[in-house]
């Protein structure tokens, strides 16, 4: 009973410090608006752009030192009254669509966003495909063994039960 | 219709490697400017500590075609591509504009020409980074080619080589200048 009672406590011990590791900020408190609401919708925008530098990373999450200004400048477009879409927008003429972290839907990105609901429908229609193929192939008739086959197989009995006699 | 359903894998296969060949080359972190053939934007920088000129896009609209490359002390590549911007300053004839971009304290800039020498008709400084976020700059170095029009025509990211100015950047001077 001791015994389990000191793993379980040095258990704690390994783990406690792991789980109270919380994710890094990149965001500074100085960067950060005195108004909640903007900040909150500053940080939703930020979630929404990519950082240019380390390309995979919201600039919400990243350290990279445009990725800072980004956020500065978008926290200037909130205060200066531009709309979640006019800030986004106001990034968007400079960078591009490819700062999106979510590609917008235009012509050029009709194959993109088409090719998930694409791909699926061709799978069901090969399973489909290959279900009705087995169905008839597998059919009664032709589980059953040919003539030629089954006279092979007798043949081949026959031939045990022979060897079984002698 | 076996023999078509057999043939699929072998054509997607296919298809993909075309695909991946293509690109073999690309480099992905080159992001595509969405300012080529549009006007650069508004702005109107300081000179450098000492210095009478600074920038403005008043600059980039007389007429000819000119080249702004943005650089910056701390910026390694920018030091390797220096001696280029210096050749291309003297051999493709245009005027090359200098954008000094979010240096630490405003003399580093002028430290870093004075030591290294300095091609640029004027430079501009830019502190704050936000004239550089206005040209979409998002790793220097970076070189825009601009016409007379003061409409970015190219834009090259990351340090120029022997290779891209030979093969690149003076013959789409030349091409632009017409």
């Amino acid at each position: 009973m001791i015994r389990r009672l000191s793993i379980l406590v040095s258990a704690l011990a390994v783990l406690l410090p792991v789980l109270a590791v919380t994710p890094a900020l990149a965001v500074n408190p100085d960067e950060m608006l005195s108004n909640p609401v903007l900040e909150e919708r500053a940080r939703e925008i930020s979630k929404e752009l990519r950082c240019l530098v380390c390309q995979n990373q919201s600039i919400d999450d990243s350290d990279a030192e445009l990725a800072r200004d980004l956020r500065v400048l978008v926290r200037e477009r909130l205060v200066a009254g531009d709309d979640n879409q006019e800030v986004i927008d106001y990034i968007v003429a400079r960078y591009g669509d490819y700062v999106l972290l979510n590609p917008p839907l235009k012509p050029e990105t009709y194959i993109l966003w088409a090719s998930p609901a694409v791909l699926v429908v061709l799978a069901i229609l090969a399973v489909f495909a290959f279900y009705r193929r087995k169905k008839r192939d597998g059919s009664p008739a032709s589980a059953s063994l040919s003539k030629d086959e089954q006279k092979r197989l007798d043949e081949l009995l026959g031939s045990s039960k022979d060897d079984g006699k002698s | 219709m076996r023999f078509s359903i057999a043939v699929i894998p072998l054509v997607l296969f296919a298809a993909l490697a075309g695909v991946f060949l293509l690109n073999i080359d690309k480099d992905a972190s080159v992001v595509p400017s969405v300012l080529i053939d549009k006007p650069a934007p508004e702005f109107s920088l300081p000179p450098l500590p000492g210095r009478e000129k600074g920038l403005s896009r008043a600059d980039l609209t007389q007429g000819e075609v000119s080249v702004l490359n943005v650089f910056a002390s701390w910026c390694i590549p920018c030091r390797a591509e220096h001696p280029l911007i210096k050749r291309l300053s003297r051999e493709a004839n245009v005027p090359v504009y200098g954008l000094n971009y979010k240096e630490k304290a405003p003399e580093d800039g002028v430290k870093w020409l004075d030591e290294l020498g300095d091609p640029y008709a004027a430079v501009g400084m830019d502190l704050s980074g936000r004239t550089g976020i206005d040209f979409g700059v998002y790793g220097v170095p970076e070189t825009f080619i601009i016409d007379g029009n003061g409409q970015i025509r190219y834009k090259h990211v990351g340090p120029v080589t022997v290779e891209v100015l030979e093969k690149v950047l003076l013959p789409k001077i030349a091409e632009i200048k017409g």
